[in-house]
Order: structure tokens, then sequence, then C-alpha cells
């Protein structure tokens, strides 16, 4: 280094710092959009439902959403390497099969959702192996997965099986009082805080870096002895890992396991990441912008209720439409970034 | 006398900021195989592509006259139309469709928008008879060696009744034995009147062929030597191809060389999908603190698979030799080893295998060695960004702040923050492929004194590079490669552009 300080030139920081600034929120962009399209449609909610501008309908978008946000983060690790996972949704109802029915048998809960944790993360892992050592496309390895998981489901009952065990029936029930009468219930300080332990493994972790840059360049990050391989696999464990917490957390809130459910939510969390501003093809976006994502989806579905006119299919419709808007937004982003 | 078949006259292009071509002339005579000759990005495929329209007529000064007509192209199918085809380096075929079904594609025989298979095959069949390729028609291109898709690339131009053929460095990628057959074809379509042009700096090739020789330098052509004035030998070419003066300026610098630190032994390195190529054979070479050693060779001499193979075995399969490092063997096969024995290789592709383009400076830099910011495995992003911020100004990448996207960047200032990113790993080898590759004057020399500095603080520097000047201004000794081989090693004071380009064409048997 000090060889070559005399290269040094007197820096140009200061006045270029404004510039920066700005520079550097173009790659937020996305997510700021996201974040303002959000209050946006909160402001218009409360311009036309008085009762739309309070405290617990914010919050209930998180407590009727605690899955989701955790099928987001585990989904956006996955897209930020530049991959996909299509079997969230069935390991989430694989996750309440197995839990309904052994809590059925009279098992202990916590041994319960220790085995439904294990079960999803060795499912992930496994589909990253696949999608590492034989090369395939995590697009197939994960519909396979998907399948697989579902199938599994029939399996275990084609009925709907009822949980009545302690545990889940209180979790179900418990509410954690906040200041002003609101409330909120366990499995969102949950989701908060996988949120939370997700954003600082992605921004200041070895691990998360490893991340971004395999989803930016993964040729590159072979060529700095990256360990590309290991992360790969590990992204879909984590995705597994977090669909096993969502299906336990979708017992909670609907306490039962059948195994039609959580048909579609795969795309739900997909949508999430993709509307949260994470780039598709990988390298760039940020899990919290996959929680507003989330809130996005949320009081869409919020909105149609208000209304109470409007069928819910109305809810799959303004979707499709917000995702086309956004993958629109990202590509002109990309462009001027190219 | 006749007509040339083709003349073209006062070509110039321009690219933002380069001029590619300047006022270039060729005349091309019926029936004759010609050969155009020049340095790696003398501009001889850019002319190539003027003329067959891959840049439309409008984008280029200056006249195209073939057959005796002006040109006036916009797309290669106005060229083709005339009967100009172009087989470029990079073969255009679809993998997985069969050999006849590529001759065909675009142009397939049909009635009433009914593809009729029977004939397609048959007259796939007469086509691959006449390029003498022994193989059937249905067969999946991705099934015949790259050898055998050139021949059949040449029967897709027969095709389209081809007038002219063009071929871009045709066996760059070929072996021997597929090479010499590949020649002998040409000079088989000759005698039934097809005009070539071939592109080539395989000097030997070009005088197996060609009846005359252009040679572009600089984006210029220089001469048009001519087989029956007896002009086409290979002290001319050479002499064509490198004769400018060493007009960009190279740091002044006391080499301080001290011992061995890395050694290369008995290296050979296999293609990684065609088996029959050896790219690298038996290779040993060495380099010592302090020293900047070169390795030149042209396009397809093996110096990056050489590299990469040797870096983690980023290239190539079977590879075999030793390294050493400090006197004792060291085991590079995974490039995680290879940095911790103090390896770094920047590579010749920035934009695909170098950075992570749509990430800020600070990050690209901090990659390859984020142990040394990370205590377990939590990253300190105050430290990141001091240490980032250092390398801007010591390096002097311009860019308003390390946390501007690389993609931004010039190329200049990319490579920089490469160079970086390996500097802060603290190699005590460094490969550097192309390092100027891209880059304006201004931002090479910036480039030629962060090299020499690597060499004063006593690292090892090894340059790859097309551009003998550059060797010449920068190493203190240089090695030649040529198809896959150690030809030559040359201390500085004993090299010039013509002995290196000797020993670069040189053929070892």
């Amino acid at each position: 280094m000090s060889a070559l300080s005399t290269l040094a030139k007197p820096s140009t920081r200061k006045a270029t710092q404004a510039r920066t600034r700005l520079r550097a929120s173009a790659r937020y962009a996305p997510t700021l959009a996201t974040v303002g399209l959000f209050l946006a449609m909160f402001a218009v909610g409360s311009g036309l439902y008085p009762s739309f501008l309070s405290g617990q309908v914010f919050l209930n978008l998180f407590i009727d959403n605690t899955f989701l946000i955790v099928l987001a983060v585990g989904m956006t690790f996955v897209i930020l390497t530049g991959g996909i996972d299509l079997s969230v949704g069935a390991v989430v109802a694989l996750s309440m099969m197995v839990a309904a029915t052994l809590l059925q048998q009279g098992w202990n809960p916590a041994a319960v959702i220790v085995l439904v944790l294990v079960i999803g993360s060795g499912l992930g892992f496994l589909m990253g192996l696949v999608i590492q050592y034989f090369d395939i496309q995590p697009f197939i390895v994960t519909l396979a997965g998907m399948f697989l998981a579902r199938g599994l489901c029939y399996v275990i009952s084609l009925e709907s099986i009822p949980v009545t065990e302690g545990f889940f029936t209180g979790m179900a029930q418990a509410q954690i009082p906040l200041p002003g009468e609101l409330f909120i219930s366990p499995g969102v300080v949950l989701a908060l805080l996988i949120v939370a332990a997700a954003f600082f493994v992605l921004h200041h972790t070895r691990f998360g870096r490893t991340v971004y840059a395999i989803g930016g360049n993964e040729h590159s990050a072979m060529l700095m002895g990256l360990p590309v391989k290991g992360t790969k696999i590990l992204v879909y464990a984590l995705s597994g890992l977090c669909s096993a917490i969502a299906g336990i957390l979708f017992s909670f809130y609907s306490l039962s396991g059948y195994s039609l459910a959580a048909q579609g939510m795969e795309l739900d969390a997909i949508a999430a990441v993709v509307i949260g501003g994470t780039l598709l093809t990988g390298g760039t976006g940020y899990v919290l912008g996959s929680v507003v994502g989330v809130l996005v989806l949320g009081i869409v579905q919020t909105f149609i209720a208000y209304d109470g006119t409007l069928s819910s299919w109305w809810t799959k419709i303004v979707i499709g439409g917000l995702l086309l808007v956004f993958i629109l937004l990202q590509r002109l982003f990309a462009r001027k970034t190219a | 006398m006749n007509v040339p078949i083709l003349q073209m006259r006062g070509i110039t292009k321009t690219f933002p900021g380069v001029k590619a071509l300047q006022d270039v002339t060729l005349d091309v005579n019926r029936g004759e195989v010609h050969a155009i000759c020049g340095e790696n990005g003398a501009g001889k495929s850019t002319l190539m592509k003027v003329l067959s329209g891959v840049y439309a007529h409008n984008t280029f000064d200056g006249e195209i006259r073939f057959e005796d007509e002006p040109c006036a192209f916009s797309s290669i199918s106005d060229s083709e139309k005339r009967g100009i085809v172009i087989i470029h380096q990079e073969l255009a075929l679809s993998p997985y469709l069969s050999i006849a079904e590529n001759i065909f594609l675009g142009n397939e025989i049909a009635s009433r928008g009914w593809v009729d298979w029977r004939k397609t095959n048959l007259e796939a069949a007469k086509l691959l008879a006449r390029v003498g390729l022994d193989e059937n028609p249905v067969t999946p291109i991705q099934h015949i060696s790259v050898g055998k898709q050139q021949l059949v690339e040449i029967a897709k131009a027969l095709s389209k009744k081809v007038k002219l053929l063009i071929l871009d460095e045709p066996t760059a990628a070929l072996n021997d034995e597929d090479s010499d057959h590949l020649l002998d074809l040409i000079l088989h379509l000759k005698g039934q009147g097809v005009t070539s042009i071939i592109i080539s700096h395989k000097l030997n090739e070009i005088r197996k062929v060609a009846d005359a020789v252009t040679i572009i330098r600089d984006g210029r052509s220089i001469e048009t030597l001519r087989l029956d004035q007896g002009q086409i030998t290979q002290e001319r070419i050479i002499r064509g191809m490198v004769g400018r003066d060493l007009d960009s300026l190279y740091p002044e610098r006391t080499p301080q060389i001290g011992g061995e630190v890395l050694r290369i032994e008995g290296w050979t390195v296999q293609h990684p999908q065609d088996h029959s190529r050896t790219v690298v054979h038996n290779a040993s070479l060495n380099v010592r603190a302090g020293e900047v050693v070169g390795l030149a060779g042209l396009m397809g001499a093996g110096r990056t698979e050489l590299a990469m193979s040797v870096f983690g075995r980023s290239y190539g399969r079977a590879v075999s030799g030793k390294v050493f490092k400090y006197g004792k063997e060291i085991n590079t096969s995974t490039v995680p080893q290879a940095i911790a024995h103090g390896i770094a290789y920047a590579t010749e592709d920035r934009k695909h295998y170098g950075l992570n383009l749509i990430e800020d400076i600070k990050r690209n830099i901090s990659m390859a060695a984020l142990s040394k910011l990370a205590k377990r495995g939590w990253v300190d992003k105050n430290r990141e960004t001091a240490v980032a911020n250092g390398y801007r100004d010591s390096m002097n990448i311009k860019a308003p702040a390390v946390s501007a996207i690389t993609g931004k960047l010039s190329g200049g200032n990319q490579q920089k923050v490469v160079l970086s990113k390996w500097m802060f790993s603290d190699p005590d080898v460094l490969i550097l492929d192309e390092p100027t590759r891209g880059i304006d004057v201004g931002a090479k020399y910036e480039i030629y004194t962060i090299i020499a500095g690597l060499a004063a603080q006593g690292k090892a520097v090894i340059v790859i590079s097309s551009e003998l000047p550059e060797l010449l201004g920068i190493c203190d000794r240089i090695y030649t490669l040529s198809a896959g081989h150690v030809t030559g090693e040359v201390p500085i004071s004993e090299a010039s552009q013509e002995t290196l380009m000797h020993y670069m064409t040189q053929e070892k048997e």
C-alpha cells in the first residue's frame, strides 16, 4: 500500500456526497416504491372507510399473515441467490398435517414442533443438494419437492384433522396487549424476530454477503473462492425451515391440518418478495422489502373485506396487476443501472 | 485483368471513443484465398462485420463493391442474398437440432409451409459429402466434435450458394488434424470457384492456403502481399503485423528481483468438453519475488487456460503437473486453496467473471477476503468502508463514493476495483489476465504504475497480454506460448516484438 500511496489524489469526497446519496437511494427505489404504495393504500382505505384508520387494522395485517411473512423471509434468501422455491406452500401443508396427526396421537407439542422443523429443513436441504450436485434448475427440483410434499399430505389423511391440544389452542387465543387497547399474537413476535434475524444475517455476515454475491454473479463468486456450493444448499434448507415454521404458525392460526391447505401460497410468497423489490434474477433486494410486500398483499385483502361487495377473486386480480407493475418498474430500474 | 470480386475502399468505422477502422482498403480477386492478418484487436473482425452487414451500411464510412456492384447491407441476410457468408469464431449452431436442421435453419426446404424432411435430409447428405463429412444428417449437432461442426457451418454456407466465404479464425478451436482437413477443404472449394477470406494469425496456415495476405494494424490496412509476387514470407508478415513504435509510455522501474516464489512444472490441461484436445502441454515456468513475468501468445495459445487451471482448476479437466511455492509443492486444486496459498487471479473477462456488476465498490473489494473483516462471521462494516476508501484513494478509483455500483464505472476504474480486491487478499503471486483490455490509454498508464508498485512491494506478478508493446514495456522476463506449448523464455534485454512473434507462431512438433 505504501508504495502506491504516491498515486493518491486529494479526495473530492465532500463535493460528491450528495450525489452519492442520490445514487445509493436508487438501489432502494423498488423497495421504497412498495412502502409508498402501502402508505397510499392505507390512506385511501382510511378515506373510504372511517374505521380503516386504526392501529388494530394495521396490526391485523401482521396477525393474519405471520406465516406468509416467515415464508417470504425464506423465499427472499432463495431468490437473492437467483433461485426459486416452489415447494414452500406444500411444505406448509405437510407441516400442518404432521403436527395435527401427531398431536391427535398425544405427542408432546415440543417434540412435534422439533420434528416438523427437522422435516421441513431436511426436505429443503435435499432439494438444495439435488440442485447443486446434479446442476438441475431450481424450478424443476422444487416443483418435484412440491408434488412430493403435497402427495405426502394425502397419504397422511384426506380429511381435515382438528387440533385440540392445549399449547396450540392456547397460542391460537393468546393476545399480547399493547398500549392503546391494541394487541398482537405471539406468532407476530416470532415472525418479527425471524425477520430481524434474517436482516442481520443478510447484511452483516459473510454468509449473507455470499448470498448476494452468488445472485449478482455466480462465476465471479466462484473465482473469488466463496463457498458457492454450500451457500446454495443452505439457502434451500433455510427456506424449508421457514416453511416448517410457517406451517406451525398456520396451525396456531387455523387449529387444524388439512391436505389442501396453503394451496398456491408459494406464489403469494414469491409475489410478496418481488413486490418488496427483490430482483427475480437475484443479487439485489431486501428482506424488509419482502415484509412490506406481504403487508401490501394483506391490505389488498383487507380492502376487499371492507368493501364487502367485491368477490375475493378481486384480490388475485389486484395482486396480479401489482406484480406486473413491479416487474415493469424493476425492468426500468435495471435498464438505468446497466 | 478481371475486376476483383470484392473491393472495399476507405472503410472507416468509429465506436464511441475509438476509431476501430480507418481508411481500410481491401481487394479480393475472384477465386482466391485471401488471408487477413493482424494482432488481436487490430480490427480484423470489425472489418468482416462491416463487410457482412453485421454493422449496417449507414454506421460506417466507405464503399463496398461486390461483383462490381455497390453494396448497402443492413443485415446479415442482405449480404447472404448476394452470396457473402461469414462463419464466426463462435459457431452459430443450435446444439439440440440435427445437422440437417441446422444446415437449412431459416432456409427450410418446404412446400406450402410444410417442411419436406426427406428432401431436407437428402440435400443435407449431399452437402455433407461436398465438405467431406461422413455423418448422418439426423445426428444432433451437440454429438459431433467442434471440428465437424465447423464443416457443418461450411455446408450451411454452401447451401446458401456462397460466392465469398469468410472464416473468422476457423482453426482457433480445432486440433491439428481437424485444422488440416479444414484447410484442405478451403483449397478444394477454391477449385470449385468459391472465393474465401480467412482471418488467421497462424502463419503456417496462411503459407499453406493463401494467395494473398492483407495486413491490418491498429485499424489501418498496411499492405497486401501476393503469392505470385513472392511476397508471402513469415518475416514480411511479422514485420507488417508489429511494425510500430513503442508509443505509449510505461513507468520507469528498477526491478529488485528476489528468490523464486512460484514454479509450475509439467502442467498439462485438457479441454473441458473436447477430450481429444490438450490445451496446455507440459508447460513449466516460474516467477520470482519483485518480478513481472509476461505470458505472450496469440489467441488460442492457452495462456488463460494455463492461468485458470493453476488457480483452483477453474478451467479444464485432467489437469496434471506440479505447483511449487517457495520450493515446496502446494495443492491448488480448489479456488479457496489457491487463495489460501497466496495466489490471486484477475480475469480477462471483468464483466462476466471478475465483478459483481450490480453490487457496489466496497463490497466487491472486500468479497474475496471478507474473513479479514469478519469476526465469527460478523462483518465489520465500518472497517469495510475504511478499507474500500483506502483503495479508492491509493488506486485512484474515480467514483463518487465506495457505495457506487461497479457496473456504472468505466473499464479502467472497474479494473482498479478488481485489482484492489485481490490486493486486499494480500497475495504473494498475482496473475493478471489482460489487465488493460478495453481500457483507455491514460488509465493503462495507471494500471502499469500499479503493477510496478506491486512488484516493488516484492510481489511476484504474472501478466498475460495480447499487446506485445505492453509486455515489453512492463515485464522483466517473457514466456511465449504457442498452441499450448511454452515455446520460449526471453529476458527483457533480448526481447523484441519480432523475436516474441517468432516464438509465438512457432509450431512444436
